[in-house]
C-alpha cells in the first residue's frame, strides 16, 4: 500500500474495531440468537421499516457495516501475510481484502439509500 | 499499487541472493500458546466481517418488503445459522474484551499533563460497552 495511505486505513481499522467491539455483541445476541430461538420478539417490518425512517438510523447502520468491514479487511490482510506467509502476494491481498470492504460499503449506502 | 514495492525485499537481496533463511512452518503459530491466542484473536476479524454482512441482508430484505423481512427471520431459526452466530458470538465477545483491555496502550490519553491511568481507560471502555449495550436493547426490544 502506498505510505500516505497507510495511517487512513489503520484509522479504519481502528474506528471499525471500536465499533464492533461496542455494538456487535448486542446486535448479535439479539438477531442471531434471542430471536430466532424465541427467546424474545424480533421487531416487526412495520416498527423496523418506521426506525429506519430516521435518517440517523440509516446512517448508524451505514457506519457499523462499512467500518467493521474495514476493520476486517485491515486485520485479514495481515493475518494472510503472516500466518500464511503470502507476503509475496502483497498487493494482490491487499487489493482483495480492501476491495471487498469498499464493496460491502457501496452494497450497505445504497441499500440503505433506496430504502 | 506500484508502491508496493517499497516493501517488497530489501536491497541487499540484490547482492547475496542466497542469503540464509530458516524455512517457518505455515503452522508457526501453533507452536506456543501466545502464538495462538494472537493468530485467533487475528481471525475473529472474520466474524465480525461475517456479521457485518448478515446486517447488510437484513437490510436488504427489509427494502424487499414484508415476505424479504420473514423470510430473512426464518432462515435465521436454522440450527447451522443459530450455530454459527453462538460461534461469531464467541468470537466477537474475545475480540471485544481484547480491545478493550488493549485500548490504553493503543492511546496514552493525558488530562492536566499527567497520564490517565491504564484502569480508568479500560473503565471508560466497558462503561461505554454497557451504555451502547442498554440503548442498542432497549431500541430493537421495545419497538413494536
Amino acid at each position: 500500500m502506498a505510505r500516505p495511505i497507510t495511517p487512513l486505513l489503520w484509522t479504519l481499522f481502528s474506528a471499525g474495531g471500536t465499533l464492533a467491539a461496542m455494538l456487535f455483541p448486542i446486535h448479535l445476541v439479539l438477531t442471531g440468537l434471542a430471536f430466532p430461538l424465541g427467546l424474545a420478539e424480533p421487531p416487526s417490518y412495520e416498527a423496523m421499516r418506521r426506525l429506519l425512517d430516521n435518517p440517523l438510523v440509516r446512517i448508524y447502520f451505514l457506519v457499523i457495516i462499512a467500518l467493521p468491514l474495514f476493520h476486517w479487511a485491515h486485520r485479514f490482510r495481515y493475518t494472510l501475510y503472516d500466518g500464511l506467509q503470502l507476503k509475496h502476494l502483497f498487493a494482490l491481498v491487499a487489493v482483495l481484502c480492501y476491495g471487498a470492504a469498499l464493496l460491502g460499503s457501496a452494497a450497505a449506502a445504497y441499500v440503505l439509500w433506496t430504502l | 499499487m506500484s508502491a508496493a514495492g517499497a516493501d517488497a525485499p530489501t536491497p541487499y537481496r540484490l547482492y547475496h541472493p542466497k542469503w540464509y533463511r530458516r524455512r517457518v512452518s505455515v503452522w508457526w503459530w501453533l507452536s506456543k500458546p501466545a502464538y495462538a491466542t494472537f493468530v485467533l484473536r487475528e481471525l475473529t476479524s472474520v466474524a465480525v466481517a461475517f456479521f457485518a454482512l448478515v446486517t447488510l441482508l437484513q437490510l436488504r430484505a427489509l427494502a424487499r418488503g414484508p415476505e424479504a423481512y420473514s423470510r430473512f427471520l426464518h432462515r435465521l431459526e436454522s440450527p447451522l445459522v443459530v450455530a454459527l452466530h453462538a460461534l461469531a458470538l464467541a468470537f466477537v465477545l474475545f475480540h471485544a474484551i481484547t480491545w478493550f483491555n488493549l485500548a490504553p496502550k493503543a492511546m496514552v490519553v493525558r488530562l492536566g499533563g499527567k497520564r490517565v491511568p491504564d484502569a480508568v481507560i479500560v473503565g471508560a471502555n466497558y462503561l461505554a460497552w454497557l451504555v451502547a449495550t442498554a440503548v442498542v436493547g432497549g431500541i430493537l426490544l421495545g419497538i413494536r
